[in-house]
């Protein structure tokens, strides 16, 4: 593996771990409020959540595309106040991979979450615990498998996705490719021993993604 | 049940009419041709009752293609160490090869930005994105690139450059403004309401691009194929290349 390759891994890495950080918070709460409260119209948020799982990853792209480009919505007020650009960068990497792995995460934790039997959280609030203490204390600990899971499929996800990546954030060697954009790059241009060297890293990061999700579900 | 019988039946005869009177061509063509080539095609599909089936895509896409063993007729690039390659291999037909079109290359900013006026304009700050050609694949990339080394400009440039996967998407990436400029080949530009072209590099400081045409060794319908190949030499077919802009070379298969 050259330094190249190195750093084309470890980006993807990083790459892959921030758009964690990004779906943490985010999935957390979406999965709780889907999992616990009843309201109206959640059928509708359910949808849309799950939609980058559905929608082929060139779709969810293009719509992050037309959102957040320069004369999309969200890009140009970015662009006209902070003369911040997302599309071409590679915070349009973090935000398409962590789009297309937020319904994993969700589905995952929401079924955990539900799992959980909701009278150890009543019992709590009786002994005066607030919503917050319940959920860090109760509901969190007791779906901590489930959020593992569903933390490594996100992951696993995000290290693997291709077409919404190359719509808003290109292919950019050292600033926006990706390992799986550098395979098809390789390919391209007829590199098929380089192809085959990062597809053999990706397999070797998939594998201990997978064993080590295994081995945690088994653990009680 | 005879009924159905008779209907498959004729379904099946009217199919084997219809591919014994009509072949199909399929041209492998760099994606600069589309429309002039589909335009043309059009023309000749109204005569020759043959059909013509494309696959455009950049010149390198198309020849790793061809190297894989998908199946074609005609291999038409945008750059000759395209068909270099592919007749090193030997799968090009010797001899039906030949350089049939030049182009130039020119710089489009989006029809709002108004701040590029030459090359070494690029290296400004305020320009952050460049949208040039994937610089293996795509020959408009690879021209662009030789011509910014040649320049010197290149280094300055090189972390602002956003490579698209054929020339179609650098037009694309800058009609969206979502870079601040591009490098597309002047038919291109052409076609397009939303970029401006903000310079034209003269021939002399480009490198020379030419367009070359070759029978593929393993083209399954040769024969048809070598017709579409003669009246691409047409006058009807070069007026419409002129048409979009394109330099047709009078004198071949010089190489």
């Amino acid at each position: 593996m050259s330094g190249a390759e190195w750093q084309l891994v470890g980006f993807s890495l990083r790459m892959a771990l921030a758009s964690l950080l990004l779906i943490l918070p985010v999935g957390l709460a979406l999965a709780w409020w889907l999992a616990r409260k009843d309201w109206h119209g959640k059928a509708l948020v359910e949808t849309l959540v799950s939609l980058p799982l559905v929608l082929p990853p060139v779709v969810t792209g293009l719509v992050l595309l037309q959102l957040f480009g320069r004369r999309g919505p969200v890009g140009s007020w970015l662009h006209h106040t902070f003369n911040y650009d997302v599309v071409f960068t590679w915070r349009a990497v973090v935000l398409a991979l962590a789009t297309m792995s937020l319904p994993l995460f969700v589905r995952a934790v929401r079924t955990a979450i539900e799992e959980v039997d909701i009278k150890f959280e009543q019992l709590a609030r009786t002994l005066g615990a607030g919503e917050w203490r319940v959920f860090f204390t109760i509901t969190l600990p007791l779906a901590k498998r489930g959020v593992l899971a569903g933390t490594l499929l996100a992951f696993a996800r995000a290290l693997g996705e291709f077409g919404a990546t190359i719509m808003v954030a290109g292919n950019i060697p050292g600033r926006t490719t990706t390992l799986p954009v550098a395979i098809y790059q390789a390919v391209e241009n007829g590199e098929d021993a380089h192809a085959w060297k990062l597809a053999g890293v990706s397999a070797v990061i998939a594998f201990a993604a997978v064993f080590i999700s295994e081995k945690l579900q088994r653990r009680k | 049940m005879k009924a159905i019988r008779h209907i498959v039946v004729t379904i099946i005869l009217m199919l084997a009419a219809t591919v014994s009177q009509a072949a199909q061509v399929t041209v492998f063509a760099a994606a600069s041709l589309t429309d002039s080539l589909k335009q043309i095609a059009a023309d000749y599909e109204k005569t020759s009752g043959d059909k013509i089936v494309f696959n455009f895509a950049a010149s390198g896409t198309l020849s790793r293609q061809i190297e894989a063993g998908t199946p074609a007729d005609i291999f038409f690039a945008a750059d000759e160490t395209k068909a270099d390659a592919l007749e090193k291999k030997g799968l090009l037909v010797s001899g039906t090869r030949k350089s049939v079109l030049g182009n130039s290359l020119v710089i489009v900013t989006p029809t709002d930005l108004a701040m590029i006026h030459s090359p070494a304009d690029l290296t400004n700050a305020a320009i952050q994105h460049l949208a040039i050609g994937e610089v293996k694949t795509v020959p408009c990339g690879t021209y662009a690139k030789a011509y910014l080394e040649k320049l010197q400009l290149w280094p300055a440039i090189e972390n602002k450059v956003v490579p698209c996967e054929s020339v179609r998407a650098v037009l694309a990436a800058v009609e969206s403004g979502n870079v601040d400029a591009g490098f597309v080949y002047k038919t291109d530009a052409a076609i397009s309401k939303k970029v401006k072209v903000a310079y034209e590099v003269p021939a002399a400081d480009a490198p020379k691009i030419s367009y070359p045409l070759a029978l593929l060794k393993d083209a399954p319908q040769p024969d048809a194929a070598k017709k579409f190949i003669t009246y691409l030499d047409s006058d009807a077919a070069t007026a419409v290349f002129r048409k979009f802009g394109f330099i047709v070379l009078s004198s071949p298969p010089t190489k």
